[in-house]
């Protein structure tokens, strides 16, 4: 089994302690809600998004340390994006949890390889990628809650 | 005379390993307890020796199995003080237990306008049945409210029955706060209403010495496997009259007399209840593990687990960031908590790397978390082959925890 350290890397405690983008947004032109129904976490993504750019994006909600510092990570990486790119980055972000011996696209996931740590602790898979099927739902437009169920 | 958990504990083969490289440590007894080999014996003996269709056949094997299944019931029978064998009725557990009163006692009794009283401690189990019922039925679902210690607030609960109130379905020890109710006193205050009460001992039966006469509740369910026993068997009791009085719950084979196209006629008590072929195996494990905590004995069970969680409860509450979540006067085995800026899901993963398995989440128990303002605790549920030093490691992996956040 992979160290704790591994897992709870300082990058991941500090997104946690102070996440970035956790706030409301009044003028998201969408927004989704995702909920992990074992656990209770729940999170909203909210996006403003013109001409195909996310020129904001933010979330809020409660969960572990894993799910937060993800959500945190994700808001970094996909402002500024347009919605394709942002649905690559969570293509390499989904490979690199579900794979072991995956190929990382190092360049496309920056900060959130500090993350890979969790592909070795199955339990807490769905903590960091529920940010993630929030803010496609969200790009979606999806109406439904997503849950990782 | 003392209780001898070293040798308690070897009975048990599950707990004889090591997990991350630690010895395995498990406090999540209240999800699942483990089986003693005795239990283990009966399944392997069954399917060994006995395996065959009961109540069916003339054959020698059938009437063995046959014999073991209805021995199980009694044995069960008396457990928890019974009058009658025909007032066990095998379920797959409290779930199935809970939905199969809602479906027929409820069914045939609560109508639009009635009322179902619960309490804030329920499990999504006593919750969600009842008011699938009070949806189709137009009835209403009442609450009855605790404290900020996890107490059921007697008087209010007596407050909320009415002329209208049909049904009481109360948890007897919450799963997720460890609150044991005043279970007699809220089957009296029901009583004195006209008012039938079903109780959900999941949590109750395994740790303390259950007495469905002295209770003098309507209905009692709880699940084997949180009584060392198998998963999949469970009990539903019920007053003989009451039982008599209800409907089927599914149709098939078993629960049935006689079968014409035009007209069936019911089988007698139990079998009404239990169409189809049983759990025969589980039934017969379930009898295992109920003459294994007998030998141990219920009073002597509870008086050790009372010392283990009063252990437990001073060495959590010397830790300044963690705040125990449920500190009733009556209290079973269930150390519930929750620590300042860390969620309970990252405290379980870092236990679980010193080889100590605890449950985190809302324990089936939304409503009773959002009755706290909390999403979710960590919870460390004791059972009889757990001792002090497993507390001790609790501990100083909580210790790691925090080293782990700061």
């Amino acid at each position: 089994m992979a160290g704790l350290n591994d897992l709870y890397q300082e990058i991941l405690l500090e997104h946690n302690s102070k996440p970035h983008n956790f706030r409301s947004m009044e003028d998201a032109t969408q927004s989704a809600e995702g909920f992990n129904p074992l656990c209770g976490d729940m999170i909203t993504v909210f996006l403003q998004v013109a001409d195909g750019v996310i020129n904001d994006v933010s979330f809020q909600g409660s969960g572990c340390a894993i799910s937060r510092a993800s959500a945190s990570m994700m808001t970094q990486s996909v402002k500024g994006k347009s919605t394709s790119e942002a649905e690559e980055t969570f293509e390499a972000f989904r490979l690199m949890m579900t794979d072991l011996d995956a190929e990382l696209d190092y360049d496309t996931l920056g900060d959130l390889e500090s993350l890979s740590g969790v592909v070795e602790f199955p339990t807490r898979i769905k903590c960091a990628v529920l940010a993630w099927h929030t803010l496609r739902a969200a790009m979606d437009g999806q109406d439904d809650a997503v849950t990782t169920e | 005379m003392d209780f001898d958990v070293a040798k308690v504990k070897e009975d048990f083969p599950i707990l004889n390993q090591t997990v991350n490289g630690h010895p395995l440590v498990y406090l999540d007894n209240a999800a699942t307890s483990q089986k003693p080999q005795s239990v283990i014996d009966a399944l392997v003996g069954y399917y060994s020796s006995d395996n065959s269709n009961v109540h069916r056949g003339v054959h020698t094997l059938s009437q063995r199995a046959t014999d073991h299944y209805e021995e199980a019931r009694s044995k069960i029978r008396r457990f928890i003080n019974a009058d009658d064998d025909r007032e066990i009725i095998y379920v797959r557990g409290t779930t199935e237990g809970i939905n199969l009163v809602a479906q027929t006692y409820g069914r045939e009794n609560i109508q639009e306008g009635d009322e179902i009283i619960i309490s804030t401690m329920e499990h999504h189990s006593n919750i969600v049945p009842w008011q699938m019922l009070c949806q189709e039925r137009g009835a209403i679902l009442k609450v009855a409210p605790i404290d900020d210690s996890g107490e059921l607030l007697l008087d209010e609960y007596e407050a909320l029955i009415t002329s209208r109130t049909k049904l009481v379905s109360m948890v007897h020890v919450s799963n997720a706060l460890g609150s044991i109710i005043p279970a007699k006193r809220v089957v009296e205050i029901a009583h004195a209403h006209g008012v039938p009460v079903l109780l959900d001992g999941a949590q109750a039966v395994a740790h303390a010495k259950v007495d469905v006469q002295d209770l003098d509740c309507d209905f009692y369910v709880f699940s084997g496997h949180k009584l060392y026993g198998p998963t999949g068997i469970g009990i539903l009791y019920g007053k003989a009259d009451l039982l008599e009085a209800m409907p089927p719950y599914q149709g098939g084979g078993e629960m049935i007399r006689s079968v014409t196209f035009e007209k069936t006629l019911y089988n007698v008590l139990p079998h009404k209840f239990e169409a189809g072929t049983p759990n025969i195996a589980g039934s017969i494990g379930l009898g295992a593990a109920v003459d294994y905590v007998d030998a141990l004995g219920m009073e002597r069970i509870g008086a050790y687990e009372s010392g283990l969680l009063e252990y437990g409860t001073e060495l959590l509450s010397r830790i300044s960031s963690l705040k125990i979540i449920g500190t009733a006067q009556e209290k079973s085995g269930i150390l519930s908590f929750v620590m300042d800026g860390i969620h309970p899901h990252d405290i379980g993963t870092i236990l679980d790397a010193e080889g100590i398995a605890i449950r985190t989440g809302h324990h089936c128990a939304q409503p009773l978390m959002d009755r706290f303002g909390i999403p979710a605790t960590a919870r460390a549920s004791l059972a009889f082959y757990n001792t002090k030093e497993d507390l001790d490691a609790l501990a100083k992996a909580i210790d790691r925890v925090i080293e782990v956040f700061s």
